[in-house]
């Protein structure tokens, strides 16, 4: 089937035609809110950090949030801060419009507080909607398509099943000139010998080994014990001991093809192929940091069935539990429960979940994007003032 | 027949299809090397049992790989999990 996708003025390609407002910082919830209430089709991004953050994490935050309004499934972008915060929503307007998409930002202190400032978000808000109206699909190939991956409510199924099948899928988008991203540090913990192997050059190598050893100094300097925290309650539930056999599972959804480099949390790849992003397994983080990364579409490979959406990357959801593909199929996109079953390869799954893909991505609704489900929630990296 | 997968030569934990009582016999492995092993204890769809008795201190192989360490003597047959098994990685006690 043929893919298609809007063009946006910077040549890339987005796979929905969202129009979007932009909190700059979490007291600016309130007036984006408001304006989001008199337009429901807008998506509303508000989240809760932008101010009070120091050094690496207020860079990390700023360059995720930049992300999000970068990303090419958002049409235009509305970006609303007070006038008083660290990240200002002149900086992201400014970082925005380097993809030369629509973007305006509105400044409720200096615009005179918030019934002032309503109208004017009101007016720019109608003028993007009057304007995405008219956007029309074109036919496009995978190169413009970065797909994030995620797995999330890992069983042993995750590793057997879902897992290699995605991982099949990510091979043909590489193999067709597109790029894969797949994260979450703390689930290569056991595995990082064998995902190493595939590292293009040796400083890819080290830089995988450098996050991956951050975030172990990170557990052990709070005098914590990974274990309870990862694998979690639903993880061993689900049968997973131990986060050596997690991840062994885990990797397996990124496929087989050389990894290119080792992304920071939310920073966008500069080139094409295969990508490792530095972040937590927590579902919304790892979900928002890829939405930033510049991801328009995720798979998100489950054994117990997360219902977790997005409100910029639609969701594909893929499970090998035959258990959970029956009790939670409003939740589920992908049955690949065959596999566990017997009646079907690995390589056919896999194909499968390609084919969902490119249907997907060219317009076809997935469960969590009907139920509306997602949330914006940054990894925080420091303290807050 | 009841059924579990193991996913490499070098392992000794089998992981279930299905759910297993006591004294079930699941068969395991495809192709050519096909074993069956009694079932000790009940155990869940998704979890592992041992494939070959495993001693306190040995190294638990699922994938060909270390998944963790045996903290008792497990008997073939047994439900492998977190009740007696530990993980090597991530330990705020360890060096």
């Amino acid at each position: 089937m043929e893919l298609s996708g809007y063009l946006r003025p910077d040549g890339s390609i987005g796979f929905r035609n969202y129009v979007a407002i932009l909190s700059s910082v979490g007291c600016a919830n309130d007036v984006a809110l408001r304006l989001g209430r008199m337009y429901p089709d807008v998506v509303l991004l508000t989240h809760r950090q932008g101010c009070g953050q120091l050094g690496s994490d207020k860079d990390q935050t700023a360059r995720t949030l930049a992300g999000l309004g970068k990303n090419p499934n958002i049409a235009g972008v509305l970006v609303v801060g007070m006038g008083c915060e660290s990240i200002t929503a002149e900086y992201l307007a400014d970082e925005i419009s380097k993809t030369k998409k629509m973007v305006e930002s509105l400044i409720v202190l200096d615009d005179g507080g918030l019934m002032a400032a309503l109208p004017k978000g009101v007016r720019f808000l109608d003028s993007m909607l009057h304007e995405t109206s008219q956007m029309k699909r074109v036919p496009c190939g995978l190169e413009q398509l970065i797909l994030g991956i995620k797995c999330g409510l890992t069983d042993t199924t995750s590793g057997i099943a879902s897992n290699p099948a995605t991982g099949i899928a990510a091979d043909r988008v590489v193999e067709s000139g597109g790029t894969v991203i797949f994260g979450e540090t703390p689930e290569i913990i056991g595995a990082e010998h064998i995902l190493v192997k595939r590292a293009a050059t040796q400083e890819v190598e080290e830089r995988l080994y450098s996050v991956m050893n951050e975030c172990e100094e990170r557990v052990k300097a709070s005098g914590m014990d990974i274990r309870g925290a990862n694998p979690a309650p639903g993880n061993i539930a689900g049968g997973i001991t131990t986060i050596e056999e997690k991840s062994l599972g885990a990797i397996k959804k990124g496929g087989g093809k050389t990894l290119q480099g080792v992304l920071g949390y939310g920073e966008i790849p500069k080139a094409k192929g295969l990508f490792f992003m530095d972040g937590p397994g927590r579902t919304p983080e790892a979900l928002t940091g890829l939405s930033g990364a510049g991801a328009q579409v995720i798979i998100f490979s489950t054994g117990g069935g997360s219902p977790a959406g997005s409100l910029i990357s639609p969701i594909i959801k893929v499970t090998g539990n035959p258990n959970t593909a029956q009790s939670l199929k409003d939740h589920i996109d992908v049955d690949v429960s065959s596999i566990i079953k017997g009646e079907e390869t690995l390589e056919k799954a896999g194909q499968g979940i390609f084919q969902e893909l490119l249907e997907v991505a060219s317009g076809k609704a997935t469960k969590s994007e009907i139920l509306g489900y997602g949330m914006i929630s940054i990894w925080n990296i420091g303290p807050h003032m | 027949m009841k059924k579990a997968i193991v996913m490499d030569a070098k392992d000794n934990v089998a992981t279930l299809l299905t759910d297993v009582d006591k004294d079930d016999v699941v068969q395991v492995g495809t192709g050519e090397k096909v074993t069956e092993i009694r079932i000790q204890e009940k155990i869940q769809f998704g979890h592992k049992f041992a494939m070959k008795r495993i001693d306190k201190g040995e190294n638990v192989m699922k994938y060909g790989e270390v998944i963790g360490q045996a903290t008792q003597d497990i008997s073939e047959g047994k439900h492998v999990h977190v009740h007696n098994v530990e993980s090597l990685r991530g330990r705020g006690d360890l060096p």
